[in-house]
């Protein structure tokens, strides 16, 4: 980190409080958005008693959930089984660290924040093969083995997609990254390896087509079975506190950051123009979610190796050679 | 050192016991799978915990008293067994029926068939994963069910055929829901196709997914859309007309490989047809009396035994009746088509994949009390 004086020191204890009011507010308004956003796409209302449009129903059910008892299972690993799920949140509230929500909004505007994002984003899966194993159940083991198979499968594409931006930019840092696109954001550029990338952010997320893990009709609940009370409510935070992560980065690397597009600013502040894009995009997550079947589990792979991979590959290679020689 | 890595794994293959309380197995069914990874190397249905003693109730009651019995063993098409229990006893005590009665069962009966098959499809396509279709599908449902709750006064398990007729005769504003409803369903189908059928992820998880052989079919005693998706026209409706059935113009839907995909598309222009018989049914339903209810105070059928054969939603149903001449049946058997449906897993499940287990066991549609009974 370099020459850390004092004020540093004080930027970062207020921005890990920031993030964790963030974080978890951030979480509950997506659960609710998800539910209602579901609602309406199946001719339902959605949650609507507690609060003005139900906005305060996740709350409710937060409170049930921390009320709830802990259930172990007997045959469970004593120590590895309450670490999962903290193994699992961990990691995600690191990604905050170098988000670039506006120029002026960044807690930590490392040169390597690209690589501490995703180096910290593959941290999760260990917690839910944790979790899978530690809970000694069959059906646990069978989400956390797919989750894992799943998880190596897609990261490689991902970041091969992150690389041809990262090539284009020379750097790592999401600062330079975000301002190399005040005019054209990359989407424009790059559209395969934008494409590339959210579909496999939806995969790293466990999300609907791609939530082989957890499927719920065959596996019940996948790697969280055995989960009860908060422990499961930290898992359930996590995948939305993920998903947000997954959306920003995709807003820093192919849609602008904190840019208007084209230039445009429209006197609208950055951080405005940073979440409103990074929420369309987990709109559009949900919408996904919402409309697809699941894909089998030997199809996903298929479609990663043989799809997305050589895909993302003959892209890189071509960024590679417009940089070199144009 | 070597000989540690020479040493057979003992344990490679392992056992899943998938229910009976599992979100998929629609009911209380409980499969015993082998499995070798995620393939499965045997799977073992067990069946029996719905048993309530239909059958051995029906020793015990009379006749008429078994009336709501009947509709309590496939919940989902529950008008189809009442009524084809009705035909059973009035073909055995030789009970005449008014023709406005035999217009309204039909009616009602092929209705039914379409709420129960759009329940199928919800849930089939739950069961794959896509949550949303469930809710359509049961929005289309819960019309049908209004119009029946309307006539019959029950929602799910209904004993509106009654020994000669119906209970209660139908009204204009009968006709007039169900012809909305039929526009209104009809027009759900080009929703259906988009979101579902021309779906690629559906199709990738369907085609060529648990292929049930003639032979399998034949030997497992399948019938239904199961079987008529291994492309053999069976249908009781056309074989062996009862009712009314010789009188409308409709096709038996069939498939060509016999896989998930075709047992989909079976049931779904299957619906179709259902539909083409209950608009067929309401332009020429005639008026007078709609019950015979004479006919029901004192119905005692002669000595001798009776196998009545019907087309419920799932398959070929019957009822095996055995009377003494006394009010109450000595034997009252039912042939169920779920069991046979049912059974042919344990030969499609080998060697496929744990999630196609869910896909299969869902596009086989059984249900299991029915099974229990």
């Amino acid at each position: 980190m370099g020459n850390t004086d004092g004020s540093d020191w004080v930027r970062l204890i207020v921005g890990l409080v920031i993030v964790l009011a963030f974080s978890q507010l951030n979480a509950l308004f997506l659960v609710w958005l998800e539910r209602k956003v579901a609602g309406h796409i199946q001719l339902r209302p959605g949650p609507k008693e507690v609060g003005p449009f139900g906005i305060l129903q996740t709350i409710a059910d937060g409170i049930k959930l921390v009320g709830k008892e802990l259930i172990s299972p007997a045959a469970a690993d004593r120590k590895l089984f309450p670490i999962a799920p903290i193994l699992v949140f961990m990691p995600v509230l690191v990604g905050f660290l170098v988000l670039p929500f506006s120029p002026d909004l960044i807690i930590r505007d490392m040169n390597v924040g690209v690589l501490l994002i995703f180096a910290f984003s593959t941290f999760s899966v260990l917690a839910i093969l944790a979790g899978g194993w530690a809970s000694n159940n069959k059906y646990a083991l069978l989400g956390a083995v797919r989750s894992v198979a799943q998880n190596v499968a897609y990261e490689i594409p991902l970041l091969l997609a992150v690389l041809s931006v990262v090539l284009m930019v020379n750097s790592l840092q999401f600062s330079h990254i975000v301002e190399a696109q005040n005019r054209f954001w990359f989407i424009f550029v790059q559209p395969v390896a934008g494409i590339i990338y959210l579909i496999c952010a939806t995969a790293e997320t466990n999300r609907a087509p791609f939530d082989i893990p957890e499927a719920e009709s065959e596996l019940v609940a996948g790697f969280h079975t055995e989960y009860s009370g908060m422990r499961f409510g930290l898992f359930f935070l996590a995948e939305y506190t993920n998903m947000f992560i997954v959306c920003a980065v995709a807003t820093s690397l192919f849609f602008g950051g904190w840019n208007g597009p084209f230039g445009f600013d429209l006197n609208i502040p950055g951080v405005v123009w940073f979440l409103v894009k990074t929420y369309i995009l987990i709109f559009i997550i949900m919408w996904v979610r919402w409309t697809f079947p699941r894909l089998r589990f030997d199809q996903l792979m298929n479609f990663s190796w043989k799809v997305m991979i050589p895909l993302s590959l003959a892209n890189l290679m071509l960024t590679a050679l417009v940089v070199k020689f144009v | 050192m070597a000989d540690q890595f020479r040493e057979p794994i003992v344990e490679r293959v392992y056992t899943l016991n998938l229910g009976p309380q599992h979100p998929s197995t629609h009911g209380v069914l409980r499969v015993l799978l082998d499995l070798d990874g995620e393939f499965i190397v045997k799977a073992d249905p067990v069946i029996g915990y719905g048993h309530r003693g239909h059958e051995k109730m029906g020793e015990n009651r009379t006749y008429k008293q078994f009336l709501p019995n009947a509709s309590r063993m496939d919940y989902l098409s529950g008008l189809l067994y009442n009524h084809g229990f009705v035909l059973a006893v009035e073909k055995f005590a030789g009970i005449e029926v008014p023709e406005r009665a035999k217009y309204i069962r039909t009616v009602c009966a092929e209705l039914n068939r379409i709420s129960s098959h759009l329940l199928w499809f919800g849930t089939y396509v739950m069961d794959l994963g896509g949550f949303t279709p469930f809710l359509y599908a049961f929005d289309d449902r819960e019309h049908i069910l209004d119009i029946l709750d309307r006539v019959s006064g029950s929602r799910l398990t209904y004993s509106y055929c009654r020994f000669g007729g119906v209970c209660q005769d139908v009204d204009a504003q009968f006709v007039d829901t169900t012809r909305s409803f039929l526009k209104r369903f009809r027009s759900r189908y080009h929703d259906y196709d988009n979101l579902v059928t021309k779906n690629v992820i559906f199709i990738h998880r369907t085609r060529g997914v648990g292929v049930i052989t003639v032979d399998q079919a034949r030997q497992f005693g399948v019938t239904g859309p199961n079987l008529r998706a291994c492309g053999i026209p069976y249908d009781m409706r056309k074989i062996e007309p009862y009712e009314i059935y010789d009188r409308f113009d409709f096709e038996i839907p069939i498939g060509t490989k016999g896989d998930a995909l075709d047992r989909y598309r079976v049931r779904l222009e299957e619906m179709e047809q259902s539909c083409r018989i209950i608009e067929q049914a309401l332009d020429r339903m005639p008026g007078g009396p709609f019950w015979n209810e004479a006919a029901t105070f004192k119905v005692r059928p002669p000595k001798g035994e009776i196998y009545f054969g019907f087309e419920s939603a799932r398959g070929q149903t019957g009822y095996y009746l055995v009377s003494d001449g006394t009010p109450y049946p000595y034997r009252c058997h039912i042939r169920v088509p779920s069991y046979g449906n049912l059974h042919v897993l344990t030969e499609v499940l080998r060697g496929t994949m744990m999630a196609d287990a869910i896909s299969i066991l869902g596009s086989i549609d059984v249900v299991i009390p029915e099974i229990d009974r």
